[in-house]
């Protein structure tokens, strides 16, 4: 069994999703059922703490290539933080950090949503 | 390396369902660990033989959990070479496009991203039809001594 875990908390306006374990096409659709869940809230400010994330395949992937442009044209976006060096790599060779932001701390992150929020 | 490269071969055969995508990393890890590949080239190869078996499991047998996936692994002239083998619909990897992620965001287009990522992480990614109609992918890394 795939050990796959997802966690939801927020901070002011910010949701964060903490994701632990194997995120593959087995354990993928937990996710979206968190997104889905942000979407029907309207919380469109999204930082994913990638802490425990030990892998990540391309339907894991998929899955916030489905959801950014939602959450940016409601004025949000969905940020990466505190990524293993594997699993940035594979982000990496299909070119995520051109359009995605990433952060080694969620904090940094979080800090840039309420930045905005501000000016 | 000629030891292993006469007795390697290692078989798993499970049904086409995402549930063994686990199952499938582990046989592919610990034949992999046997080579003595480097972790890197281990996750690499784990990720590439995933993006292969959930490309069937989607594609080949649509998501119905009754299909089988056939994995063999072998050792050949210091080829570490991965064969999967499906009886689901056939594919042809051409008419997949290279993914580019500023034309997937722009139209919300999602998939090819597993083959492209096979070609990135293995020395070889081959497509075949064999003659009882099978579809069969083989990922090979090469084993630098």
């Amino acid at each position: 069994m795939a050990d796959f875990n997802v966690n939801l908390r927020r901070f002011e306006s910010v949701s964060i999703i903490d994701v632990k374990g194997y995120l593959d096409a087995h354990t993928a659709p937990e996710l979206e059922n968190v997104f889905n869940k942000l979407l029907e809230e309207r919380n469109f400010r999204v930082v994913v703490n990638f802490n425990e994330l030990n892998y990540i395949s391309s339907a894991g992937l998929g899955v916030f290539m489905a959801y950014i442009e939602t959450m940016r044209q409601n004025n949000g976006d969905i940020k990466f933080s505190n990524l293993k060096e594997n699993v940035y790599n594979i982000f990496d060779l299909l070119g995520f950090p051109l359009l995605y932001e990433f952060y080694k701390d969620e904090k940094e992150a979080i800090n840039k949503f309420i930045e905005q929020e501000k000016s | 390396m000629n030891q292993l490269n006469k007795k390697f071969e290692k078989v798993l055969i499970v049904k086409s369902t995402t549930e063994n995508l686990s199952k499938v990393r582990e046989f592919t890890r610990k034949a992999a660990e046997e080579c003595k590949f480097s972790e890197d080239t281990i996750e690499k190869i784990v990720l590439a033989v995933d993006e292969a078996c959930t490309n069937i499991i989607k594609h080949a047998y649509n998501y119905s959990p009754d299909g089988i996936i056939n994995l063999s692994i072998n050792v050949h002239d210091d080829k570490f070479i991965i064969t999967i083998i499906d009886n689901g619909n056939h594919f042809n990897p051409e008419l997949v496009p290279e993914p580019n992620i500023q034309e997937y965001y722009k139209q919300k287009k999602i998939g090819g991203l597993g083959m492209y990522l096979m070609k990135k992480l293995m020395d070889e990614v081959k497509y075949s039809t064999l003659a009882d109609n099978r579809n069969q992918v083989i990922l090979v890394k090469y084993i630098e001594n």
